[in-house]
């Protein structure tokens, strides 16, 4: 015989002190003001709070990167993250790059190159990439630079190697790269 | 429509955007964020609460009392709802195996015994924690299919196909092997949870916005498990962030969302936990393939045999790896025997491919391992045993060009160049080696109905239940609707996975882009008759559609001045004869791969993939070629790293996340090509196609297991082929 109590999360509920927080977010330029629970991802204040429901919860545990998206100019898992921890930063979703009539170009070459199947991975994908393109061009190195004085090439080794927190189980990963490479070519 | 009889020439044969290249129909939605999958479906019902769920903490026992009064008093709890409020729900349908909830009997661990309904999510999986709950743990449960393989492997069990005397025939035969593989359960891990949101009405109506492949069998087992009649429920499933067979049949998630809400008196909204679904939802079982192998002279097969072993939980069916032996090579005597170890792991069931996705990890390296004993060119091997004809029925392939497959995919990869000494090929730190293997996966195909209505401004909005779950359906619909009618695809508006549109095939077996699209076409045939009527003709015989027009003789009308006073409505559906069971209906592939392993690691790095593929019509080479790169990328993790790692003491898939569950990620794939032969199968249906949905994940493990051979001279037979398995046998470096 053995007993059962899963976790001690929900002890905290009778801890002192205010359980929601006011936290003001910039997300896609827009001030949004929100009264979150304490305990609310980042990913969570977008997806439920926001109804942005374009950044992804796959795991929401920091392992399949469908949350990506840009806090101040940088991606994050968004799912490892609390909003409150946000107050004042300026927060860039799926959303915000583009629309199905105006698309990102990043967006339009993955509909180009058939970049996905089923379409959650996705937007974690597309925001990424386009980080991935960031930190080539700003000389970020990666595990797979061989030379750390120089600028690392905008090769497949290199994209691959930074699109790898993204997982796809449809195994769109060489369509993916064929988008990247296209759009890091026409810059 | 019944499909009675070999298509012939048709519509589709001079095609103008079948066949074609089109992009993605729900490309920009998706791309942009926008395409709403189940969770997200704030819109659909007002005042939706959380539901969190509670999974058992043993895998087999009774539940002796759960204590859910501090849940119950936590902020923002709504109801909750407890197995031991109810007696087991029924099984939802033949086809699952453990009951999803209700009673106090634990089947397997994280089986659902709870649901927690509170305002918010932190709330709801807060409470949840809370709830204490004593069990009575059966400590006698089989978790360890290995040590079941060890006590039944010597009971003599009645073959499924026995054909001659094999016992005599492997025994005389000049050549043979006999060699056992092992294949550990997998997980489809689909990038989307499993999810459902569920509003009651007044009258006792539940709707269920879920992520499900099939939307009729949902339908239908939501009703037999709430024991309701079946016209009082509606499921709908437009966007499904994955399947593979995850999400053939309603697993938990529909259950708690509709328990929760029915208690709660609101909509629910519940998705699982990603650590929830390895253990509460369904997995590929583990299998133990034993493969005997004898051979003339000239490498004829004159005796196999496969018997495959396989998990279930009891009266489950397991992973049976032994279909394709019975069809693919021709062999003068098979046996074919299946064995089932019946434990307490979870349910086990489809996923992708199930049967041969595992039986040709067994089959292609025995096949390997034969041509060695031969000292036969692996390719050539194949070939010599090419047949037209199946062994083990005596059936006709309807179109079989397995053997272009390997030609003409030997001749692009270069195979001639391949290295031919096993662990003699070097380039640096990394041996260098080369695989090849066959694939094969019936090609099934199933009632299918869709409605189609042409509007006054002559664009056409086509409705069915079928699913789109990445495979391409939203787009080869379009384009097949677009053929029949002749009108222009940005016309055509399609829309899916509600059941209140006509019964389809659903998405399954690799059946469902024949079946959907045949299905379209017999509601497009009755619409062009009753087009044909209203422009004063009996029948659409003798009209022609195109460029939005059609035309009888010399009298051209627009679709738009057809039907001005309002939408014109047809429905039908295609049923599939018998006479397609003469035959049988078959896709088939070759795979080459070119590995490196490190020579002082093992590690093994995938450096390039080619895959053939014998498909039929290729209804559209972008939606099918993502398919096929898809596969292959599944099939790279089940020969590298996909293992669901079973705690043989407590019956725990103890890595039960993305993390610890290895599914191959960017760095992992290297640069893939893919041919598909220019084939048409009229056996199969009316456009001719078949499907490429399963075949892309087919044998490719296969060729990747051979090729790390022919890297190291370290044949590994217990897949996943990682390095702690190859390091002991690496050449000396």
């Amino acid at each position: 015989m053995n007993t059962h109590s899963d976790m001690q999360a929900g002890q905290d509920t009778a801890l002192p002190g205010p359980t929601t927080s006011k936290t003001r977010l910039v997300v896609n330029g827009t001030e949004r003001v929100l009264e979150v629970d304490n305990r609310t991802t980042l990913l969570d204040a977008l997806r439920e709070h926001l109804r942005l429901t374009g950044t992804k919860k796959g795991c929401d545990h920091g392992q399949c990167g469908a949350c990506t998206c840009f806090v101040n100019g940088q991606r994050v898992n968004s799912c490892l993250s609390l909003a409150v921890m946000h107050d004042g930063d300026e927060i860039t979703t799926i959303e915000g790059l583009g629309t199905p009539e105006d698309m990102d170009p990043l967006q339009a070459a993955f509909v180009a190159h058939d970049g996905f199947q089923c379409g959650y991975c996705t937007p974690g994908q597309i925001c990424s990439a386009k980080a991935t393109l960031e930190e080539l061009r700003a000389g970020i190195p990666s595990h797979v630079t061989k030379d750390l004085l120089a600028n690392p090439p905008l090769s497949p080794e290199e994209i691959k190697e930074r699109m790898s927190g993204n997982i796809c189980r449809c195994g769109a990963y060489a369509n993916i790269l064929e988008a990247v490479l296209d759009v890091a070519e026409a810059r | 429509m019944d499909f009675n009889t070999a298509a012939e020439t048709n519509i589709f044969d001079r095609p103008k955007i079948l066949g074609k290249a089109v992009p993605r129909r729900d490309g920009p939605l998706k791309t942009t964020g926008r395409a709403p999958y189940a969770y997200e479906r704030h819109d659909v019902a007002e005042g939706q609460l959380v539901g969190y769920p509670l999974g058992s903490a043993i895998a087999k026992g009774r539940i002796l009392s759960m204590d859910t009064e501090a849940a119950r008093a936590a902020p923002g709890v709504r109801a909750i709802v407890t197995t031991l409020d109810m007696e087991a729900m029924p099984v939802p349908s033949e086809m699952h195996t453990a009951h999803l909830f209700g009673g106090d009997k634990v089947e397997h661990y994280h089986q659902a015994i709870a649901v927690v309904v509170a305002e918010t999510f932190e709330q709801a999986r807060a409470a949840t924690a809370l709830i204490k709950v004593e069990y009575d743990a059966d400590e006698g449960a089989e978790f360890d299919l290995l040590a079941a393989y060890e006590k039944m492997k010597d009971t003599p069990v009645d073959p499924e196909v026995s054909k001659g005397d094999f016992e005599t025939a492997f025994a005389n035969a000049a050549h043979r092997i006999d060699r056992t593989y092992v294949t550990t359960p997998q997980n489809h891990a689909q990038m989307e949870p499993q999810a459902t949101v569920a509003a009651w009405d007044e009258n006792g109506n539940v709707t269920l916005w879920t992520s499900n492949q099939m939307i009729q069998w949902a339908k239908k087992a939501v009703a037999k498990t709430f024991e309701m009649d079946v016209e009082k429920v509606r499921v709908d499933s437009p966007y499904v962030g994955g399947g593979f067979g995850n999400k053939l049949f309603i697993r938990s998630d529909v259950v708690l969302a509709a328990l929760g809400a029915k208690a709660a008196g609101q909509p629910v909204k519940l998705a699982m936990p990603r650590p929830f679904v390895m253990n509460n939802t369904t997995h590929r079982a583990g299998t133990v393939q034993r493969i005997r192998i004898g051979t003339d002279a000239q490498g004829k097969i004159v005796a196999l045999a496969h018997e495959g072993t396989s998990n279930t939980l009891p009266g489950g069916s397991g992973e049976d790896a032994t279909n394709q032996s019975q069809h693919f090579y021709a062999a003068d005597t098979l046996l074919i025997a299946t064995r089932l170890a019946e434990m307490h792991l979870p349910e086990a069931n489809a996923m992708r491919a199930p049967g041969e996705a595992s039986g040709l990890m067994g089959l292609e390296m025995a096949m390997d391992e034969m041509a060695e004993e031969l000292g036969m060119d692996p390719v050539q091997f194949r070939l010599v045993n090419d047949t037209d004809t199946s062994p083990a029925t005596g059936k006709k392939f309807s179109d079989r060009n397995f053997a272009r497959c390997l030609t003409e995919g030997a001749e692009r990869f270069g195979w001639e160049n391949r290295n031919t000494t096993p662990g003699s090929r070097r380039e640096g730190d990394w041996l260098i080696g080369h695989g090849v293997a066959g694939a094969f996966r019936p090609s099934p195909a199933t009632t299918s109905g869709a409605r189609v209505r042409l509007q006054a401004d002559g664009r056409i909005i086509v409705e069915t239940d079928m699913t789109d779950i990445g495979t391409g359906s939203y787009t080869i619909i379009a384009q097949t609707v677009a053929e029949a009618m002749g009108m222009d695809i940005e016309d055509v508006e399609v829309r899916l996975g509600d059941s209140a549109f006509p019964v389809s095939s659903g998405s399954g077996g690799q059946f469902g882009a024949v079946s959907s699209t045949a299905g379209a076409y017999a509601a497009c045939t009755a619409l062009r008759r009753e087009v044909a009527r209203r422009i004063g003709h009996n029948d659409a015989d003798g009209l022609s559609f195109a460029r939005g027009n059609v035309t009888a003789g010399a009298k051209e009308t627009p679709l738009v001045d057809i039907a001005p006073e309002g939408e014109i409505v047809a429905e039908d559906k295609v049923k599939f004869g018998s006479f397609r069971k003469d035959r049988m209906v078959a896709t088939f592939a070759a795979h080459f791969v070119e590995v490196g392993v490190n020579a002082w690691t093992g590690e093994v790095r995938v450096r390039r993939m080619l895959g053939v593929c014998d498909a039929g019509r290729i209804m559209n080479p972008t939606t099918a070629l993502s398919q096929v790169i898809g596969g292959m990328v599944m099939g790279v993790g089940a020969a590298l790293s996909e293992e669901i790692a079973v705690d043989t003491a407590k019956g725990v898939f103890i890595n039960h996340d993305l993390a610890n569950y290895e599914v191959p990620v960017h760095a992992d794939i290297p640069e893939q090509e893919v041919v598909f032969l220019d084939t048409l199968d009229p056996v199969s249906g009316p456009l001719k196609s078949k499907g490429v949905g399963e075949l892309g994940l087919c044998g490719v493990a296969g060729a990747v297991a051979n090729a790390v051979y022919n890297a190291t001279g370290v044949r590994a037979r217990e897949y996943p082929i990682t390095l702690d398995k190859l390091l002991d046998g690496l050449p000396e470096v």
